[in-house]
Order: structure tokens, then C-alpha cells, then sequence
């Protein structure tokens, strides 16, 4: 594999991320606004993204690099269980076609940025408000930091740091440098960069998927051929666990772990702070209904990338880290110039969600603990400037954790993120539909929920690890292999509406809602938004 | 998640045939996708690609559909309660 640097392939891969350092720096001149020095407009690009400009930048925020490289690999090394992606994101849609649009229109009216910032609002709980910040800002860290091993990843393959026996420092030169740039950039552009970067980002991403599925079948004999072989590769024993290594088809006690996984994700994916801060960013409800029937796109996407990991099988392609078989895929399989392309596209679809992640837990940290612990009365201009500020932070401690620690603690800390965030849906879903659990309660649910997820996430043990081995693990009282994320919940809620029984009959004090029930249905006009729907029967001023 | 989609509906108010259609538009890929047991198998193939795979890329399309319908009938929903008690 590591058989010197692809100059043609790193040429290409060089003119692209030139092309877009330029783009996001110029960005913030994209639909400048007069007041640049406030958090609506560095951190949600004004509010003012519409139906086209919503869907690149969901599709680029939620679909990263890590994602390209990550769910091909899974299917590469155990086979149908990695396909459980698709369901996930097909069950999403559905989902936040429900609650995403009361979100925004609650947030519209009340001006909040964060999810933290409406949990605020509608339980009159500041404990409950940091409890959801905190829970964003260590679930969104380790993301960032996989961001950066998908650039790795492709980076290896290019032959660009070389071996293990390299410095050090030349070894992540290239690493640093495209992280220094991410990191101006978002600075100085804010949410406007990744927006129009998302751009060229999914473009080559659509491109490379369509030359790639078609392209690599043919070359490798059509998909018969294909599955016969991965078929055949799956049925070897692994010598580490001594089973099989993976299946064409989940077997029966596979299933229930496929279904949970599927659920559990798709729960936990708009809890995620990024996709908040990309769906506030919208300029109506109206934008976020519509991004929910030609978001799917990129689900079909999705599953024809998957399918890459079985041609990686068929194409023989051996990798120790499964992480890098599809850029090796690419490499293998593709002219060098177009190999160029597809590393570029990975490349690039890691720093459009970096850099959107970044942004979304610097708000987090500005709106929800700063504004409300340490100075309350900021202005919107020193806002801005401390969450600038920890944007840089946040990306510092992200790349010092993937240069100095392993890359499976980056991966084990991301299995638990998707845990811990799962664990804020009821206070967030559950307050868009609902005032009646008390927010003790479901400060309580979330602590539960936390507590049993952690543990049970490090009582998993794999052949290669002894803790954090994995996603799933026996249900209890159902006895089968579960993703923990979906049990956690469970208990989270079963906590939440016992104690809110409870702390009713005792009449524990409620905490002042500021929300009134017309503010879940306003759509854009108190603030001169244009709309393209008539508007609803109980309307705003 | 059928309590959100209930929910919803006890939110708006009364409960009409048009948004008993919504509900199961939304709610249909729920079913389909967590029994995961009526498609776990490889035939029958579809060029070559086992009957587990192209099925649930079949659902993508088709979650996009219902979707679809939900959304135009949620328009004409709030068309019809335009100056209603559309809290």
C-alpha cells in the first residue's frame, strides 16, 4: 500500500482543497448582512438559507467523511450488519418531518440558537438547559475528531505523511495544515463557509458515487460475481473470535440488534447539535418540510456506498484497518487523476461537517454556559466573539486527540456520544409536544439514561478490546443483543414519567414556560421572512 | 415512534381521516424497516444484488413517496384550517 505518493492523485486532491480554502474565506461576503457581530449571523448564517442552500448543508453536515469511509467499512469487514445505515436513515425522515418544524418555529419567535436554548425556555430550567449543552459538547467533540480520521485516512492511501517510521511532525504536517485552514476560515466566515463549501463537497461526492457504481461492477464482472465473492470471504472463519466473519443476510439473532441500531440512530441523529444549528439556519418551516421529502437522496446514496464495501471484498482488496479499504478501493480501481477526484471528495466532506460541528458546540458553550453561568449580560458582539473563539478551541482539543491518543478511543468516545445524545430526546422532543413532564424528572431520566448507557458501553467487550468493544449488548428483560443507546432511552423515559407522577403529586415547583402553544406552529413573518405558504390559522403579530 | 405522531395529532386538535393518512404515511416505514425479519434473506436477487440490500434501497424510495404525500396533504391540511383553530 505504501508504495510512494500518487503525484497525480495529489495534485488533484490539492487544486480542489485550494478551490475551497478560497471559497470559505470569501464566504463571508456571501448574503453579507448589515450586523455581522452576532451570533444569528456567524453562527446561523443570518437564518436565512433557503430550500437548496438547507439541503446541501444538512446533506454535507450529516453525511461526513466519516460516514463515506466508516459504513462501507463496517459492510467490508462483517457484512450485512453495516448495512444498518440505510433503515437509519430512512427512518429519520419520517421522524423529523414531525418535530423539526415545530423546533423552528419556536426557536423563530423566541431567537434561540441552541436546542439547550429552547429547554431553557420551555422548562424554565437553567440545570436541565446545561445538562443538554454538556451532553452536545462531549457528543459532538470526538465527531470532529473523526472528521479528521477520514482525512487521514485518504491521506494515507495518497502516500502523502508516510509510514509509521516518519517523524512525527511530517507525518501530520499535511493533517495540520488543512486543519489551520478549516480553522480560519470558519473563523472569519462562520456558518457561511460550510454552506457554500457543502456545495462542490456534495457535488463531487455524487459524481464519484455515480462513476464508482457504475464503473467498478463492470469492472469487476457485474454484481454476481461481486456478492458470490464477498459471500465466499464472509464465510471464513475470523481467527480472532473464531466465528464466521461476517454474513451476506443478518442471521436470526442479528436482527433485533440490526432493528434497535437502526431506531436508536435515527432517534439520536437530529439531537446532534450540528444538524440543529443547520436546520435553525433555514430561513422557514416551510424550507425544513420540504428538505424532508429530497433529503432521501442522500439515503440512496448512502446504500450505493455501502455496496462499495462488498467490491472491495470482490476486488481483493486487504486491509489491516478497515477504515481504509474504500480510499484503497479507489486508488486500486480508479485512473489516478480520477482517484484524485474521489480523495478530494472525501477530503472535503470532512472539513463541511467539521467545521459545522465546531460552530454548533462553540454556540452551545457561548448561549447555554457562558451567557447563562459566567457573564449574563453579553452582548450579541461578545457572543459572537467568544464563540469564534472556542470554535478554534474546540477544533485544537479535537486534533490533539486524534494526534495523541489512539484511533480507537476517538471511535469508542463517538460509540458513547451517540449514546449520551440520544439521552436528551425526551427533554427536547418530548417539551416541542409536550409540558407535562416536570423538568426534575427528566433531569433524572437524563442521568439514568447517561449512567446506564456508560456502563453498559464499557462492560462490552470485543476480541481486539476489552472495553467499549461495541454498540450493542443484552437487553434486560428481553434477553436479546440490543444497541444500548435505545435501552438507555427507554429507562430515561420509564425514570422521567414515574418521577414526574411523583413530583406532581408532592407539587414540586414547575418552572416558568415562556412558550405559548401558537409559537410551535408560527412560521416565518415577525421578522419581514417571506413565505410561501398562507399562514397558519393562529398567526404571530 | 407512534406516541410523536399521536401526540402531534392531539396537539391539533380533532382527528381527521386526512390526518389519519398523514400519520400512517409517516408511520409505515417504522414497520416495515424494524421487522427486519421479512427481509432478511438473499433471494430473490435483483441484478445480482441480494433481496436484503436492493429491498431496503427499494424503501428509500418508497419512505420518500409517503413522505411526499404527507407533506402535500399537511398542506392542503392547513389550507382547509386556514383562519381555524390551528394551534
Amino acid at each position: 500500500m505504501k508504495d510512494g505518493v500518487n503525484g497525480v492523485a495529489l495534485a488533484v486532491f490539492i487544486f480542489f482543497f485550494l478551490a475551497v480554502t478560497v471559497m470559505g474565506f470569501l464566504a463571508s461576503r456571501w448574503r453579507r448582512a448589515e450586523n455581522e457581530n452576532s451570533l444569528d449571523e456567524w453562527g446561523l448564517g443570518g437564518r436565512s438559507f433557503g430550500t437548496w442552500v438547507t439541503w446541501f448543508l444538512l446533506g454535507g453536515d450529516l453525511y461526513t467523511a466519516y460516514t463515506f469511509v466508516a459504513v462501507p467499512a463496517l459492510i467490508y469487514t462483517a457484512g450485512a450488519a453495516g448495512f444498518f445505515a440505510v433503515p437509519y436513515t430512512i427512518l429519520v425522515y419520517p421522524l423529523i418531518f414531525t418535530f423539526l418544524p415545530r423546533l423552528w418555529s419556536v426557536s423563530h419567535k423566541h431567537g434561540y440558537v441552541t436546542t439547550s436554548d429552547f429547554v431553557r425556555g420551555r422548562f424554565g430550567s437553567k440545570g436541565l438547559s446545561l445538562a443538554v449543552a454538556v451532553t452536545g459538547i462531549l457528543a459532538t467533540m470526538p465527531y470532529i475528531a473523526l472528521q479528521l480520521v477520514g482525512i487521514q485516512a485518504v491521506l494515507d492511501v495518497m502516500g502523502v505523511g508516510g509510514g509509521e517510521d516518519t517523524h512525527w511532525f511530517i507525518k501530520d504536517l499535511p493533517l495540520l495544515i488543512a486543519f489551520g485552514v478549516l480553522a480560519a476560515y470558519t473563523y472569519s466566515s462562520g456558518l457561511r463557509a460550510p454552506a457554500l463549501i457543502a456545495f462542490v463537497k456534495d457535488t463531487l461526492i455524487y459524481i464519484v458515487i455515480a462513476v464508482a457504481i457504475i464503473y467498478i461492477p463492470i469492472k469487476l464482472g457485474g454484481f454476481d460475481e461481486i456478492f458470490a465473492k464477498a459471500g465466499e470471504a464472509y464465510a471464513q472463519t475470523n481467527e480472532a473470535t473464531g466465528k464466521p466473519r461476517g454474513s451476506l443476510v443478518p442471521g436470526d439473532a442479528g436482527q433485533w440488534t440490526y432493528a434497535t441500531l437502526a431506531l436508536g440512530s435515527a432517534l439520536a441523529l437530529f439531537m446532534y447539535p450540528h444538524s440543529i444549528t443547520a436546520t435553525l439556519s433555514s430561513r422557514s418551516r416551510e424550507v425544513i418540510r420540504r428538505n424532508t421529502t429530497i433529503l432521501p437522496l442522500y439515503s440512496l446514496m448512502l446504500g450505493l456506498l455501502a455496496l462499495l464495501g462488498f467490491m472491495a471484498i470482490a476486488a481483493g482488496i486487504q486491509v489491516k484497518n478497515g477504515q481504509l479499504a474504500i480510499p484503497q478501493l479507489f486508488e486500486t480501481m480508479f485512473p489516478d487523476w480520477f482517484a484524485g477526484v474521489a480523495f478530494a471528495a472525501i477530503g472535503i466532506g470532512a472539513l463541511v461537517p467539521a467545521a459545522i460541528m465546531s460552530i454548533a458546540a462553540a454556540n452551545l458553550f457561548t448561549r447555554n454556559i457562558y451567557k447563562d453561568f459566567i457573564k449574563k449580560d453579553a452582548t450579541p458582539a461578545q457572543e459572537t466573539k467568544v464563540s469564534k473563539l472556542v470554535s478554534l478551541l474546540v477544533k485544537v482539543g479535537a486534533l490533539a486527540f486524534v494526534l495523541t491518543m489512539d484511533k480507537t478511543v476517538a471511535i469508542n468516545f463517538q460509540l458513547l456520544g451517540g449514546i449520551w445524545i440520544l439521552q436528551t430526546f425526551p427533554a427536547l422532543v418530548g417539551g416541542l409536544f409536550t409540558r407535562w413532564m416536570h423538568r426534575w424528572a427528566l433531569l433524572a431520566g437524563w442521568a439514568v439514561g447517561m449512567i446506564y448507557g456508560t456502563v453498559a458501553a464499557y462492560g462490552v467487550a470485543s476480541p481486539t478490546q476489552k472495553h467499549f468493544g461495541g454498540h450493542s449488548t443484552e437487553i434486560p428483560g428481553i434477553g436479546e443483543i440490543g444497541y444500548i443507546g435505545l435501552t438507555a432511552f427507554v429507562l430515561n423515559l420509564v425514570v422521567t414519567v414515574v418521577l414526574t407522577f411523583v413530583l406532581k403529586a408532592v407539587k414540586a415547583p414547575e418552572g416558568v414556560d415562556e412558550t405559548s402553544p401558537s409559537d410551535y406552529t408560527a412560521d416565518a413573518g415577525d421578522k419581514g421572512v417571506q413565505t410561501e405558504m398562507p399562514k397558519l390559522g393562529a398567526d404571530t403579530h | 415512534m407512534p406516541e410523536v405522531t399521536q401526540g402531534k395529532q392531539g396537539n391539533q386538535g380533532t382527528i381527521t381521516p386526512l390526518r389519519v393518512v398523514i400519520a400512517l404515511c409517516l408511520f409505515a416505514p417504522f414497520v416495515a424497516m424494524l421487522w427486519v425479519s421479512s427481509y432478511a434473506k438473499t433471494e430473490p436477487l435483483f441484478a445480482g444484488i441480494p433481496f436484503f440490500y436492493w429491498y431496503q434501497m427499494l424503501w428509500v424510495l418508497i419512505s420518500t413517496a409517503l413522505t411526499m404525500v404527507a407533506y402535500k396533504l399537511w398542506q392542503l391540511d392547513q389550507r382547509a384550517r386556514k383562519g381555524g383553530d390551528a394551534r
